[in-house]
């Protein structure tokens, strides 16, 4: 099969990897960059596991070819951290207890993430809307939804407390 | 799993991508969004020889007005339609639409185009746009058409489109200034595909307090949406009292012939197709009438 060079910007970095056209997305960061963060669970857009920004809009990498991502940038949950530190949101759910097994955690991470860039004060409503793309097993997501609300609230702080 | 091999084009001319389409026909597919079709490879459910990706071409990314409608190109995303300051004043429908449109992810990268092409029979768009009319342009190299979605929609999954054309973009008509509208489902969880939608729109007639036009749309009620212009015709010059929009409502089901199905059984879809008619011409009544208050 011929491959093909591509170049994309990954949580900051410019890299330049060899693809087949068919390949996911999902499957380049893990397989080929060991960004294995970024999960895949059904393959088929339905549980949101393998979300990730591009060019800073939330997107299913299961449903982009790598091709596609070519000359653009891309946000994975490894890219959440800033110099060591947990973000906002990666702390709300650590406070809220907002995952049990992880699998789904960064998909939820990102598009949450992106929630608070939009409407920085979302209702509880808001919040379930906007994460109802991301399915989870395991915590009934109550908690997820704390964690989003806290981290709304911590961000509020941080702006406030800008001079 | 994963897609199958395919040869990749990614056209940057409109030409260019025309010329491919003529070259390989029925062997290729057209990727837009990809929120449809990836799902598709990704379950080997489809093994086009050529996939052909329209994400850089030109100019197709506008939402403008021209004349009597609102004109969305074939690259504008359901999120930007979603969030578009033109489809708010000229068809708010259509944002209201966006909204029950699968999750926030799906949104950004999914076409408004791509979603009438793909002709799901449960989707929203292709219902909103039976129900406001319009028609969809089309360009090969052998030309170019347009097509009204009345002549669009041939059954499940089944459109016009041949499989060199290329759809450039979608004209949705405005309604007149000050109408009302509603779009109504019912979804197992929100962002599914509805089991049954309605659309509505009216035209209201302030000086007489009459309906002056009206329209119904339903889908997820068989092949394609279907459009109920004979079982509102009692309203169309009427005083929409609620007992006669339930009349209207409960009149559409001799019209429809909804599937059995693992998802709802023909009695329920009925049932919701009533239900949600009602729901929606009255949604679609209020707004006529509290614009006529404001003076809108
Ligand atoms: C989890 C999930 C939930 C969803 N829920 C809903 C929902 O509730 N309601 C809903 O309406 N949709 C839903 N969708 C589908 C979504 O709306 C898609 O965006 C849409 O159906 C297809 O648009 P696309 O741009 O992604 O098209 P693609 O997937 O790229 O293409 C779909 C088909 O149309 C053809 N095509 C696309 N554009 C053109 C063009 N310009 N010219 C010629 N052919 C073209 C392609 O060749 C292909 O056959 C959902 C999808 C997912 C993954
Ligand atoms: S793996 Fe992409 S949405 Fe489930
Ligand atoms: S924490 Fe286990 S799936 Fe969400």
């Amino acid at each position: 099969m011929t491959t093909r060079q591509i170049r994309l910007t990954v949580n900051g970095q410019e890299r330049t990897v060899e693809v087949e056209p068919r390949w996911l997305l999902a499957d380049v960061l893990r397989e080929r960059l060991g960004l294995t963060g970024t999960h895949l669970g059904c393959e088929h857009g339905v549980c949101g596991a393998c979300t990730v920004l591009l060019d800073g809009r939330p997107v299913r990498s299961c449903l982009l070819l790598a091709v596609q991502a070519d000359g653009h940038a891309v946000t994975t949950v490894e890219g959440l951290a800033q110099d060591g530190a947990l973000s906002p949101v990666q702390e709300g759910f650590r406070q809220e207890h907002g995952l049990q097994c992880g699998f789904c955690t960064p998909g939820f991470l990102i598009t949450a993430t992106y929630l608070l860039e939009q409407n920085p004060q979302p209702t509880r409503e808001e919040i379930r809307e906007a994460l109802s793309g991301n399915l989870c097993r395991c915590t009934g997501y109550q908690n997820i939804v704390n964690a989003v609300e806290w981290a709304a609230r911590k961000l509020a702080e941080q702006n406030s407390a800008k001079p | 799993m994963k897609p199958p091999a395919f040869e990749y084009y990614c056209p940057e001319t409109l030409d260019e991508a025309l010329g491919l389409l003529a070259q390989y026909g029925a062997e290729a597919k057209v990727l837009a969004g990809g929120q449809s079709l990836m799902p598709m490879l990704n379950m080997r459910l489809s093994h086009p020889g050529v996939v052909i990706d329209i994400n850089r071409l030109p100019d197709l990314n506008r939402v403008t007005v021209e004349g009597t409608s609102l004109q969305v190109g074939a690259l504008v995303r359901h999120a930007e339609l979603e969030h578009s300051a033109l489809a708010a004043t000229h068809c708010p429908i259509l944002p209201a639409a966006e909204r029950l449109v699968a999750h926030l992810a799906i949104r950004q990268r999914g076409t408004v185009v791509g979603s009438l092409v793909h002709a799901d029979p449960a989707a929203e768009l292709p219902l909103v746009w039976l129900t406001l009319g319009g028609e969809l342009e089309v360009r090969s190299t052998r030309g170019s058409r347009t097509i009204a979605p009345e002549a669009f929609y041939l059954g499940y999954f089944m459109t016009d489109l041949a499989p060199d054309e290329l759809a450039v973009a979608v004209r949705f008509e405005r309604p007149a200034a000050g109408h009302g509208w509603a779009i109504e489902e019912f979804a197992r969880r929100s962002g599914d595909f509805a089991l049954c939608a309605a659309a509505a729109v009216v035209e209201w007639d302030a000086a007489r307090g009459v309906v002056q036009g009206v329209r119904l749309g339903l889908g997820g009620v068989g092949g394609a949406p279907v459009r109920l212009d004979q079982a509102v015709a009692p309203l169309v010059g009427a005083v929409p009292e609620a007992e006669l929009v339930r009349e209207v409502a409960r009149g559409v089901g001799q019209y429809l012939d909804p599937p059995d199905d693992l998802h709802a059984s023909r009695a329920f879809r009925l049932h919701l197709a009533e239900v949600l008619s009602e729901r929606a011409l009255r949604a679609a009544v209020r707004r006529a009438q509290a614009k006529e208050v404001q003076g809108a």
